[in-house]
């Protein structure tokens, strides 16, 4: 087994915590994972991305062309990687931040109004969260429970008070993929 | 009948610190004579035993054959980094560079200001003879202006290659620096004050207070290209008029230091 | 112990924080500042010695100084910032004396950019300062790598009284991985018979200096570093198997380049063609014998680096023309996804290829198509 999910979106978007959540969640089950930043051209004009790698085996590559599982939160990295998806891969698009919808027929994508959905929640820095959500909904791998888990295992202390409004915008994000795609929970299989 | 051998009689003797060989420097240069004062502070403040000298790269690159006690040869201008790695792993040894103005006001420009800067508390002794002596008497930022040079063969021309650097008056002005005076050579009144300089300096590193330095006006008879006796007379009428002898800082912890 | 999701550069400062690491000097530069920022934090509070020197080349002649008295010594960089500390490094290498360098490479020639490079394997490995000498080099492809070649660096240096430099990438540097460090290991100044730290009353003066200015002494001292390279050569070669056994083709790559190269092998053996994967672990000393029997049984090589093909050379070196050896790289910055490599490994699988002086030019070709 193994699974390449890019995360891609503005600076500030919370791209490159989103990924060390998979990336935690992955390690505490046991999975062999990689994450690795875009820290290079790419960070120009203020765009952020992540890949998280997760296997069974020794990772050979930590990038990947054509990612089956993505997570972009707004319209440059929409328009960059949506046609560089795997086809029959899994796409979570911002529609709080895109004006189209999608391109690809091959692709199943979600569209989750994260913005607004981190307001009513409360606040709008859990965007990345309800993002987290909908991929996890399409995403074997990891279960909704075992990202919790991940979250409270790895959030220091200090910012323990902050769980419940991350697992209400993890929960909302899941459920609002599972209505837009018919998806059963947590198989990914429609 | 006087016994010059009995120890009561003797006033004059190679000082424990300096090691038992003769020194490669031409005649006349006043190296000599800075070592010399050196290796009294270092037998009198009996610090041989913990010193490490740091070596410049110049004419006294063979500095750490002329002392009895450890020492290490820096790269060109480094000297005050290396001094600071010495210093940082071990503070209660003492560390002392010996640099020449080309290794100290030209090359190794960043390394003494940062070192200042940073007040490491170690202690630089600067020799300025306004040449690079080892090369063959090329222009140093030291070189006064219309000087003759190998490398400003019609005198230092200021327009050209800019005016002397004052290393002494510059570094003064760095909080990191607790002690800071300029000194010379070229008579026996004035080798005692740099001498009690020397012990000054020596002393505000024991007791702790951060970076001190000296600057000695020193002679080059071979690349100034006049005799030893001409070269004290020139250093008297020519170099200190540029560099005044001065004691460009000296912090009130050391002012109230009691040795 | 547990394993925890660590970055590379972190990993590496905190294994060198472990492994005894007593001083650091440095500047910053990316991508390696985790590096400085993390020892800027541990090394004052465990009462160690941190410098954020005025340069690079402040920084390794800050090193030089501390490594003189016997301690564990490192700094970090990345590429412009290593070439500054070439000066410094020649010095240390010329003194034999131990220090630790780790250079997090970065896309060059110049000021190049941030993102993750290989090219310096040349100054790494058969050049940067003057004079003859020979680092041990260490390139590490993850981040649990990283850590134990951090660790290993230390014991090395100490053991040769040698530079021993870990060459990392970018992505290792930036890269996080569940990794488990070392314990924390007690500081122990071992009593060296050649440091210089104050004579102390206990015995001779004691002289570090690369400067030899007779001739022949100086020609003594190259003969004993020579020696004492010969011997690291016996002793440390390094390197990983991946499908060797019964390859056909076989795949030599460093670092990231080398773990990228995996998926793509492992893409092929999915596709029942034979292809094996050499990653050297230690690139100097380099594994030319082990280089040396593949090419006696592959059909021919292929060479993957990040870079315009530096160790290309060592690799042509070792298997002296006896089967085809082509070329893979992407310099500039640039990391190769697994489905180049894999369009690479589908032609040389397929194609009757030459044996040619240099594979750099069907490769540019190819490239710039």
């Amino acid at each position: 087994m193994q699974k390449e999910i890019l995360i891609a979106g503005f600076g500030g978007q919370g791209v490159l915590f989103a990924g060390q959540v998979l990336a935690y969640a992955a390690m505490d089950l046991g999975r062999e994972v990689t994450w690795i930043p875009s820290y290079g051209p790419e960070m120009r004009g203020g765009t952020a991305n992540c890949t998280v790698v997760i296997a069974d085996e020794e990772i050979g590559s930590p990038l990947v062309e054509n990612p089956p599982a993505a997570i972009l939160l707004n319209l440059p990295s929409y328009d960059k990687y949506e046609p560089l998806m795997q086809k029959g891969g899994v796409l979570v698009v911002n529609a709080s931040m895109v004006d189209r919808g999608p391109k690809r027929a091959d692709i199943i994508t979600i569209c989750v109004a994260a913005n607004e959905i981190a307001e009513e929640i409360g606040d709008r820095k859990l965007t990345n969260m309800v993002a987290v959500g909908a991929l996890l909904a399409c995403l074997p791998e990891i279960s909704l429970g075992a990202l919790k888990a991940a979250l409270k295992n790895h959030l220091p202390e200090r910012h323990h008070k902050l769980l419940p409004s991350n697992y209400a915008a993890l929960q909302r994000g899941y459920e609002t993929a599972l209505e837009q795609t018919g998806i059963a929970a947590g198989t990914g299989i429609r | 009948m006087f016994d010059i051998k009995k120890p009561e009689n003797i006033i004059y003797q190679r000082p424990r610190a300096f090691t038992e060989v003769s020194t490669h420097y031409c005649p006349g240069c006043t190296h000599g004579v800075a070592h010399r004062l050196i290796a009294e502070v270092l037998d009198e403040m009996k610090l041989t035993e913990k010193t490490i000298g740091v070596a410049p790269v110049g004419c006294a690159v063979f500095a750490y054959n002329y002392f009895n006690t450890d020492f290490v040869e820096a790269a060109h201008g480094r000297a005050p980094a290396m001094a600071t790695g010495i210093k940082r792993v071990m503070p209660d040894r003492f560390v002392f560079t010996y640099q020449g103005d080309g290794d100290l006001a030209s090359i190794g420009m960043a390394e003494i200001m940062h070192a200042a800067g940073r007040g490491e508390n170690i202690t630089v002794i600067f020799i300025n003879n306004a040449i690079y002596g080892m090369t063959g008497g090329q222009m140093a930022p030291t070189t006064l202006p219309g000087q003759k040079t190998t490398s400003s063969p019609r005198g230092r021309d200021v327009e050209l290659q800019g005016y002397p650097l004052r290393m002494s008056e510059m570094i003064a002005k760095m909080d990191g620096a607790s002690y800071v005076v300029r000194r010379s050579l070229h008579d026996p009144a004035n080798i005692r004050k740099a001498k009690k300089a020397i012990r000054t300096a020596f002393e505000a590193q024991v007791h702790g207070l951060g970076f001190s330095m000296v600057e000695l006006l020193s002679t080059c008879p071979t690349n100034w290209g006049i005799t030893p006796v001409e070269s004290l007379k020139w250093l008297e009428e020519h170099m200190i008029p540029v560099y005044p002898l001065v004691d460009c800082k000296v912090s009130s912890a050391v002012g109230d230091m009691r040795f | 112990m547990t394993k925890e999701l660590i970055k590379g550069n972190v990993a590496m400062a905190e294994a060198a924080v472990r492994a005894g690491l007593e001083a650091y000097f440095g500047y910053p530069i990316t991508p390696q500042t985790e590096v400085l920022e993390h020892l800027a934090r541990r090394m004052p509070e465990l009462g160690r010695a941190f410098v954020q020197a005025e340069s690079e080349v402040a920084a390794i002649n800050m090193v030089y100084g501390a490594a003189c008295t016997g301690v564990r010594v490192m700094t970090t960089s990345s590429s412009p910032g290593v070439s500054l500390m070439q000066e410094g490094l020649s010095y240390i290498a010329g003194t034999e004396i131990p220090a630790v360098l780790i250079n997090v490479m970065r896309g060059g020639p110049g000021l190049g950019n941030i993102a993750p490079a290989q090219s310096d394997y040349y100054q790494a490995v058969h050049g940067g300062g003057h004079g003859d000498y020979h680092p041990i080099v260490l390139a590490p492809s993850s981040v649990q790598e990283a850590i134990d070649l951090t660790v290993l660096s230390f014991d090395l240096a100490e053991k040769y009284r040698n530079l021993v430099f870990i060459l990392a990438d970018g992505s290792v540097g930036q890269m996080m991985e569940p990794a488990e460090l070392p314990e924390m290991r007690p500081l122990i100044r071992k009593d060296w018979d050649w440091a210089v730290n104050g004579k102390g009353g206990k015995r001779e003066r004691r002289i570090l200096t690369s400067i030899y200015i007779d001739p022949p002494a100086e020609e003594q001292a190259n003969y004993r570093m020579q020696k004492t390279w010969q011997t690291i050569q016996k002793n440390e070669v390094r390197y990983k198997e991946y499908y060797l056994d019964d390859a056909e083709y076989v795949v030599v790559g460093f670092g990231t380049a080398g773990r990228v190269a995996l998926s793509a092998v492992r893409a092929m053996r999915h596709n029942g063609v034979k292809v094996g994967l050499l990653r050297p672990v230690a690139l100097s000393p380099y594994p030319f014998e082990v280089i040396d029997e593949l090419a006696s049984r592959a059909k021919a090589f292929l060479v993957v680096e990040m870079n315009q093909g530096q160790m290309l050379s060592d690799v042509q070196l070792a298997v002296k023309g006896r089967v085809p050896v082509e070329f893979y790289g992407r310099p500039g910055g640039m990391v190769p996804f697994p489905e180049q490599i894999l369009k690479e490994l589908k032609r040389i699988t397929s194609t009757d290829l030459k044996i040619v002086s240099d594979p750099r030019v069907a490769w540019l070709e190819r490239m710039t198509a």
